[in-house]
């Protein structure tokens, strides 16, 4: 029940990010969502596509400095303290967030929440015990 | 400023006035002694010698010095802790040492003698910076293995100055003590000199409450402007000593308040200029490597040592009334050791440093630069391919990691900075490791 993600290092500096969506983007690749964790020195790419694989392949050839993650991913209607009310149930376990982003697809009217936290095993736990719709990469 | 140091005060006149022959004659009956003594005394000395089919009695005076055969660092790192010592291990009363390219360290024996003799050549450079009973000397350079600290300490002592053993670190607390303690003399490395002159106008200091007459500075190479820096920083002369822990430490040569150059103390070392590619001994003039023999230490002598320093001697007497030949200033290095603020480091260090972490490659760049008149250092280094990296505390830790394994050993921090895979360029052949933006 969990969501593959791909991350990339990247020194920050203009051009590396083209770098990557180009490589991707004339093989035909689509990101379903894509997010950057930036410092002075450097950012972290961290997205999903909708062919991980094929992304993961593509990258390593091209030099990238790429890897895998599984997060956890949940849905929630697309309204006012959807996401407080997951990040509650967490926090009420003392479960820490590392970092997380959300998105919401057209056409939909449920959002998705993407999360890497400290206990994923526990976190899953509770999050199904309290009836939170669990996303895997099919559902994406 | 220098109108402050009055005198023409000679420490030693006995020895730092006598004329090139009558030096010349002394220094023949060290040198006879000190082969002997090494022969006799220490293994890889007389195997040098048995294979040159050189016996003592084949060296009678100066003349025939460059008969025998040189000593380089990787002699002593292969004879690695004591193999070097001349001296039973009983007779040896102090240890130093200085970082090396395999992690093994260039160790130095001292005797008794040696650390008179050391007090003694200190004494007579720190003389030439005004340096009497009366002063206060504040002495900044690390004390440790590190030769810096505590030669500066016996130099003073010996003089009988008053010493403060203020040691590296804590700049505001240096500045209290100089001001506080009266100091007279300061003894760092020229970079710190003039960190410690900015952060004293920083922090709101006034150069007027401290009673600086001069500074000895050295343990790296300088500029003149770095000179005239120091000087107007800290209202100051500013004198260059030189030295390397396997001759003996600082004070094996000292600018005289004339600076055209350091006097060597030539009763303790006969220094030589060879071609560095021939081995061949140049004239007094000419530009080569600077080489020692030291001919009154008898814990761990050497003969013909080759510094990988480059310079020139000039035998000329000096306006200060001394004799002893000086060296012009140390032009570079003949080999690839960096000296960052003080510190000798090797890129083979760093490289032995970095790949005791996971998730770098061994593809870096050492980048040293000199930045506020500080040595800076920063380490580019590509990640391992293989790793994953999501979180942005994932790779602090990797660069934590280096921090740490770098600084123990080398003893000096680095900015590091992690790059992408193939960004550090690669060349044919010998690996382009360093830029020195110092040089430049």
């Amino acid at each position: 029940m969990l969501v593959k993600q791909l991350s990339v290092f990247m020194e920050n500096r203009p051009g590396r990010l083209y770098k990557l969506t180009n490589a991707l983007g004339k093989e035909g690749i689509n990101f379903v969502t894509l997010s950057i964790a930036d410092t002075k020195d450097f950012g972290i790419v961290r997205f999903i596509a909708r062919d991980n694989d094929r992304a993961y392949e593509i990258l390593k050839r091209e030099g990238f400095t790429v890897g895998q993650t599984e997060l956890i991913g949940v849905e929630v209607d697309d309204q006012p303290n959807a996401l407080a009310t997951v990040i509650e149930i967490l926090d009420e376990k003392n479960i820490n967030i590392e970092y997380l982003y959300s998105f919401v697809l057209t056409n939909h009217n449920t959002a998705k929440i993407l999360m890497r936290v400290e206990n994923t095993d526990a976190a899953l736990k509770i999050l199904q015990e309290k009836g939170i719709k669990l996303l895997s990469e099919k559902i994406l | 400023m220098s109108s402050r140091i009055l005198n023409d005060y000679i420490y030693n006149p006995q020895y730092e006035t006598l004329s090139r022959s009558e030096m010349e004659n002394l220094q023949s009956e060290r040198l006879k002694k000190t082969v002997e003594l090494v022969y006799n005394n220490c293994a890889p000395y007389r195997a040098k010698m048995d294979e040159f089919k050189l016996k003592p009695s084949d060296i009678k005076s100066v003349k025939d010095l460059s008969k025998l055969p040189f000593t380089v660092k990787h002699d002593l790192r292969s004879n690695y802790p004591f193999g070097f010592y001349s001296a039973p291990k009983s007779d040896i009363v102090e240890v130093h040492a200085s970082s090396g390219t395999t992690g093994k360290l260039t160790v130095v024996g001292y005797t008794k003698n040696d650390l008179e003799v050391w007090g003694e050549i200190v004494a007579r450079g720190m003389a030439m910076a005004g340096v009497t009973k009366e002063s206060t000397v504040h002495v900044s350079y690390g004390y440790g293995l590190f030769t810096g600290g505590l030669g500066a300490h016996y130099g003073a002592q010996t003089i009988g100055a008053s010493t403060v053993p203020a040691s590296s670190g804590n700049t505001i607390r240096q500045l209290t003590l100089l001001r506080d303690f009266g100091a007279t003399h300061l003894c760092c490395t020229p970079s710190y000199a003039i960190y410690l002159g900015t952060e004293l106008k920083n922090a709101g200091l006034n150069i007027e409450d401290f009673s600086l007459q001069a500074g000895i500075f050295g343990a790296e190479p300088w500029t003149d402007n770095m000179r005239k820096e120091i000087e107007k920083l800290l209202h100051i002369k500013a004198f260059d000593i030189y030295g390397l822990s396997e001759i003996c430490g600082p004070g094996v040569s000292m600018e005289c308040k004339y600076q055209n150059g350091a006097h060597v103390q030539e009763d303790h070392f006969i220094p030589e200029i060879i071609d560095p590619k021939t081995l061949e001994p140049l004239p007094f003039g000419s530009e080569g490597e600077l080489v020692f023999t030291t001919i009154t230490k008898t814990g761990q002598p050497l003969i013909r040592y080759r510094t990988r320093d480059l310079c020139t001697l000039n035998a000329e007497k000096c306006a200060c009334g001394r004799t002893t030949v000086r060296m012009g200033r140390v032009k570079g290095r003949s080999d690839d050791m960096l000296i960052i603020r003080g510190v000798n480091v090797f890129p083979s260090q760093i490289e032995s440093a970095i790949m005791n972490v996971k998730g770098v490659s061994p593809h870096y760049m050492i980048i040293v630069d000199r930045i506020n008149n500080l040595d800076v250092m920063e380490i580019q280094i590509e990640l391992d391919g293989d790793v994953t990296l999501d979180k942005v505390g994932d790779v602090e830790l990797i660069k934590k990691k280096v921090e740490t394994e770098v600084n123990s050993y080398i003893g000096l921090s680095a900015k590091i900075k992690l790059c992408e895979r193939g960004s550090i360029a690669r060349s044919e052949g010998k690996a382009v490791r360093v830029i020195d933006k110092r040089k430049q």
